[in-house]
């Protein structure tokens, strides 16, 4: 029996080596280890055996018992992985091909320069302020030191509707506006974002809508020195770290001084090139100290308070950003525009 | 502004700075510099010739054969073209070695076998423009016609060595438009002197006032008129040192009389006019407004009709010019005029600004006397140029100028502490370096202790008030040289209001959900702003906000809705082959309903246009055209996002949507949008596929506090989910159902969601099935089946008597 036993091992480890599929696998499990399995039967003549060859026997019987349960179950996994290397195979996928696109729109590029200047002065406490955009003649130019008759009326040639009625030619009627809220109690800090409107042809470097945005701050003590850090500041927030700044004289009838700011040019580093005309500065905003008319009428203190206040106009500052070269692309909604600027 | 800096240098000295330098400080502390032209032309080789004989060339009929000594007794034989070459002249030569503008090299050449030694040349040839060069010399040669020597270098004959700077001058500065203006100016930068120039008249015994007597009759419009004769000089050609220096400033040269008049404009700022006095037809000037219809004839050769607020130069009837306008024809001064009367006014800005308008007519004049000129010099620049016409024309002024009126002036006084300049500058500056300032101003002032008292001079109309003089010490002080500081003040808090920050949260959930942010103009033509107006809109009753005088028909009339604009935005880039494009752009539309002429009320609406493919996958067979639950799936996330309830979409019609196609948003009852498919005929009016549009009112939704907010524990119990199918008639809406559903299922229906439509097929006609799951939740407890089955039950009943539903299998 003994030796049947050990045949009977032999020839199912050389089986169980030689199978190449599952359903063949069980078939052996069945053959020689099920109720019906060779082991089985032989044990069946088990009765025929002395009392003390029983139990070698018997041992002798588990022992092949377990090795071929190892074996079956080492072959098991084996084809296992076999089977899950190739269904792993086969669902191989080319990753090259595209992939399903998000249905992602973005921020329009004038939007994102608002954006971006109000998110630095709010960080500095200002506030975000906004006025209407048909504008009374009062605040549109009265209270910004633009009486009628003002010659200087004429440089923001404007849309009338009504005699005091018309599309607004800066954002400024904004800060006079806000002013008057304040009851003469400074400070007020704010920032005005907002679409304004001339009588120009449109053109690559007109447009008879766009975009100001102006800032204001009144308080007592506000210096020059303190309009000159401050667009510094912006400056370097918008145009990077290595850029300079310079004041010089101008004019506007809502600030006295009045000054222009330009920037050290960013292509040439100031040294001079077509882009700033050989001088090595674009100029960049308009500023100055409020003028005192403008304090008064909005109900402050001239003597007391003081203020700076400052405008620039966002199309200006992307096309210098970004060398765009047609003020109209703002405008058209040409996606093959929109989605150049959509990225953080 | 042009200025020479030839002419500049008479008055200041700039010997020792570049033009480059020059116009950058300049601009620093002043006026802008617009632009430098460097010298046309500088050449040594360029010089007179005096033409000793002038044969026709041998070989060629058109062209001569000059001797031209070139000085030093140097014979040149040069070849030339020119008709007007004839010996005898003074020529310009340009020998071997020069180079004239473009570039153009002049060698020693043979022209048909005879050698030429260089070019005899033509002021355009020489880089003027043909604009300056008087008739004589537009087809050939220039001439010389007053005395040069052989050798002289032509090129400072010429002013072709003149730098020329361009200025932009503010409205504030008119000092500037003139260069005396600009010499203090750079006098000051500088702390140089200045030199003015010589206005001495020598004046006959005769006197002006036998010939001529003023009035003024509108003394607000014209302060003063002086009038002065000039006797017995002739009209010629100005000598060119004049011509050059109009030349230099841009304008044409025409006789010595107006090129005088032009001069002393250019020089002091003072506009002045020369009328033939012979034909002024009167010995009298009266200054006055016009008559209503009265007419003139302008230099110009227009007849041009005078309003009551025009002031006009009369001869006590007829009016013979247009007061700081432009002169009339009739007096004009010609060759043969004889006899002058010089006029030498101030005009009131405003009166001069209303009559330059109203005729369309910026002259150098006009602009001059609508910014404002010093009245203390109007008899200064009259006498200087009496003095240079009689020199000039050979002729004699007659004794003292006639005036009327008075050049009084009040200067502004302005006093100011060091301290105050300091604290608003935020630069320490001295008492001393202030004074310095003034001297360099050439401003009169007077120091008590640290109080300075400044008085303005004439010249200098823009100083008036304190700041005025911040400005003047900042500037020279310089503002590079001011630190950078940033305001000492309490910290604010600052920041976005809460509207502020949801709407960018608006802007950020649309850009997420595939939408691009546009800006189209609010100005449309009137047809647009009539079209695709929301309900809501549409019941304020009013129409769109007119401009009174648009520049075109495309941009006239205010938007009601920004639709139109949008779907324009979207033609644009269908033709341009970008088929698949979705916009939405968040901006004002302008509702005037407190009537016309008032103000209008500035609603925050959010429209969005959207076409051709939504999804594009093709490879994996997605490819799916934007529909209506597109868009409307958009506002519903978003109504979502800005936890908004009391939403409702309705079926409903609007003019240019689709009638089957479009819904109606309300808002707890209260209609605030619309979303629906552009109606195919005016898809086709744009060229363009399916295409949905949505038109919002945003600011109805901000207004809205958020009353989800809040957290509410997740429970641990499980949810139980129950399908309900109904077959109804196809015309019940399914939002209908759900609402019944929703309400007949309570107490713990938590949700109902739609998840399947069916209609044809296996469906009795005109009935649709439609497929509902439900979610039921108790927060505090499983529930039993015997819950589910009551609300179920409830739910099938209710929807069986109301809406005759059958329930399915
Ligand atoms: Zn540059």
């Amino acid at each position: 029996m003994k030796e049947r036993l050990q045949s009977i091992k032999e020839e199912a480890l050389q089986q169980i080596e030689e199978v190449k599929d599952s359903k063949t696998l069980q078939d052996l499990r069945v053959k020689y280890l099920g109720k019906k399995g060779q082991i089985t039967e032989v044990l069946k003549g088990m009765g025929n055996l002395s009392k003390e060859e029983r139990p070698v026997i018997g041992q002798l019987a588990n022992e092949i018992r377990d090795a071929i349960t190892e074996a079956l179950d080492t072959k098991q996994e084996t084809l296992e992985q076999a089977a899950l290397q190739q269904q792993l195979k086969e669902e191989t996928v080319d990753v090259t091909m595209p992939g399903k696109p998000s249905q992602v729109g973005g921020s329009h590029l004038l939007m994102n320069v608002i954006r971006d200047i109000e998110d630095l002065f709010t960080g500095m406490g200002y506030e975000v302020a906004e006025g209407p955009e048909v504008e009374t003649d009062y605040y549109n130019f009265e209270a910004l030191n633009l009486p009628k008759g003002h010659p200087a009326r004429d440089m923001q040639d404007s849309f009338y509707i009504t005699e005091e009625l018309l599309m607004r030619t800066h954002t400024s009627p904004v800060q006079a506006r806000t002013m008057n809220k304040h009851e003469g109690r400074g400070p007020v800090k704010i920032i005005c974002p907002g679409k304004v409107y001339r009588r120009d042809t449109d053109d690559a470097t007109h447009s008879h809508q766009f975009t100001q945005i102006e800032g204001l701050y009144v308080d007592e003590n506000i210096r020059m020195s303190d309009l000159k850090g401050t667009l510094n500041t912006l400056a370097k927030h918008l145009f990077g770290e290595d850029r300079h700044i310079r004041l010089r004289p101008s004019y506007f009838p809502f600030t006295e001084p009045s000054v222009e700011m330009d920037i050290s040019c960013k292509m040439c580093n100031g040294h001079g090139c077509s882009v700033c005309k050989h001088t090595g500065w674009i100029e960049m905003l308009g500023a100055g100290l409020v003028h005192p008319n403008v304090l008064e009428m909005a109900g402050f203190d001239s003597e007391k308070y003081s203020g700076f206040a400052f405008g620039m106009g966002p199309e200006r500052i992307a096309m210098l950003k970004h060398g765009i070269e047609d003020i109209r692309h703002f405008y058209t909604n040409d996606v093959r525009f929109l989605k150049q600027f959509h990225q953080v | 502004m042009l200025v020479s800096t030839n002419w500049l240098k008479q008055y200041v000295d700039i010997d020792h700075v570049s033009t480059e330098q020059l116009a950058e400080d300049i601009t620093k502390t002043g006026v802008e510099v617009e632009q430098v032209f460097e010298p046309t032309l500088v050449s040594d080789y360029l010089v007179v010739g005096y033409v000793t004989a002038c044969d026709q060339h041998p070989n060629a009929d058109k062209l001569n054969l000059c001797q031209v000594d070139v000085g030093n007794g140097e014979i040149a034989q040069i070849v030339c073209g020119a008709d007007n070459v004839a010996s005898g002249q003074h020529v310009v030569v340009a020998k071997p070695g020069a180079v004239l503008p473009g570039g153009f090299k002049i060698k020693k050449t043979k022209l048909r076998d005879e050698s030429s030694e260089g070019m005899i040349c033509s002021l355009q040839e020489l880089g003027i423009d043909e604009k300056y060069i008087a008739d004589d010399y537009k087809d050939g040669i220039y001439v010389f016609n007053e005395s040069v020597e052989a050798g002289q270098l032509a090129a400072p004959l010429l002013n072709l060595d003149d730098a020329i700077i361009e200025f932009d001058v503010t409205p504030n500065r008119s000092d500037c438009l003139s260069i005396l203006g600009m010499a203090y100016e750079v006098a000051a930068m500088y702390d140089h002197e200045i030199e003015l120039p010589n206005s001495e008249v020598d004046q006959a015994q005769e006197q002006s006032s036998d010939y001529v007597d003023v009035t003024i009759a509108n003394e607000e419009a014209n302060p003063y008129y002086g009038a002065w004769v000039i006797k017995d000089l002739t009209v010629t050609t100005s000598p060119l040192w004049l011509q050059n220096r109009l030349i230099s400033a841009g304008i044409r040269p025409i006789n010595n009389v107006v090129d005088v008049t032009n001069f002393i404009l250019l020089e002091y700022g003072q506009p002045l006019h020369a009328f033939d006095y012979d034909r002024f037809g009167s010995n009298q000037v009266l200054t006055r407004m016009a008559e209503e219809g009265e007419t003139i004839q302008t230099l110009d050769g227009e007849e041009r009709t005078l309003s009551s607020h025009h002031l006009v130069i009369t001869n006590g009837e007829e009016p013979h010019a247009i007061a700081g306008v432009m002169g009339g024809e009739e007096s004009e001064v010609q060759d043969g005029t004889t006899t002058i009367l010089l006029e030498a006014a101030y005009f009131d800005p405003q009166t001069i600004r209303q009559s330059s308008k109203d005729h369309g007519i910026r002259s150098e004049a006009s602009v001059r006397y609508e910014k404002g000129l010093d009245i203390t010099r109007v008899k200064e620049a009259a006498s200087r140029a009496a003095q240079l016409l009689a020199s000039l024309g050979g002729g004699q002024v007659l004794g003292d100028i006639v005036e009327a009126g008075s050049t009084s002036w009040t200067p502004y006084v302005i006093s100011f502490t060091k301290t105050e300049m300091v604290k608003r500058i935020g630069a320490d500056i001295s008492l001393e370096e202030m004074t310095q300032i003034m001297e360099r101003l050439r401003f009169d002032y007077e120091v008590d202790g640290e109080t300075i008292t400044v008085t303005a001079p004439p010249r200098r109309q823009d100083i008036v008030i304190k700041e005025d003089m911040l400005e003047e010490i900042a500037r020279l002080y310089g503002y590079d040289n001011i630190p950078f500081t940033l305001p000492i003040g309490e910290m604010d808090q600052g920041g976005l209001t809460v509207k502020q920050k949801r709407l960018r949260a608006v802007h950020d959930y649309l850009q997420a959900s595939g939408l691009y942010e546009s800006i189209t103009y609010s100005l449309t033509t009137e047809a647009k702003a009539q079209r695709f107006i929301s309900p809501d809109v549409r019941e304020l009753n009013v129409s769109p906000v007119k401009l009174a005088m648009p520049m075109s028909d495309l941009h006239s009339h205010l938007r009601l809705s920004a639709v139109p604009e949008l779907l324009s935005s979207l033609q644009y880039n269908v033709a341009r082959n970008q088929y698949n494009v979705g916009l939405y752009e968040l901006g004002s539309v302008y509702t005037q309903t407190e009537g016309e002429g008032t103000q209008p009320d500035e609603r925050v609406r959010l429209a969005a246009a959207v076409t051709g493919l939504w999804e594009n996958h093709p490879w994996q067979g997605v490819q799916k055209s934007v529909d209506f639950f597109v868009l409307k799936g958009i506002l519903e996330g978003l109504f979502d996002y800005l936890a908004i309830d009391g939403i409702e979409f309705k079926q409903g019609e609007i003019d240019d949507l689709h009638p089957g196609r479009t819904a109606l948003i309300e808002l707890n009852g209260t209609v605030i949008g619309y979303v629906g498919q552009v109606h195919p005929t005016v898809q086709k009016e744009h060229d363009l596929q399916e295409t949905y549009v949505f038109d919002v009112n945003l600011d109805a939704l901000l207004a809205v506090t958020n009353t989800q907010a809040g957290y509410k524990p997740i429970t641990k119990y499980p949810a139980i989910a129950q399908d309900l199918a109904f077959v109804v008639d196809q015309s019940t809406p399914a939002a209908e159902l759900a609402e019944a559903i929703k309400e007949k299922g309570q107490p713990h229906l938590e949700s109902v969601r739609v998840f399947d439509v069916y209609e044809g097929e296996h469906m009795e006609a005109g009935k649709k099935s439609v497929a509902f799951n439900l979610i039921f939740q108790h927060q505090e407890r499983t529930l039993t089946d015997e819950e589910i089955d009551q609300a179920r039950t409830a739910i099938v009943e209710y929807l069986q008597t109301q809406y005759d539903a059958v329930l399915r299998g």
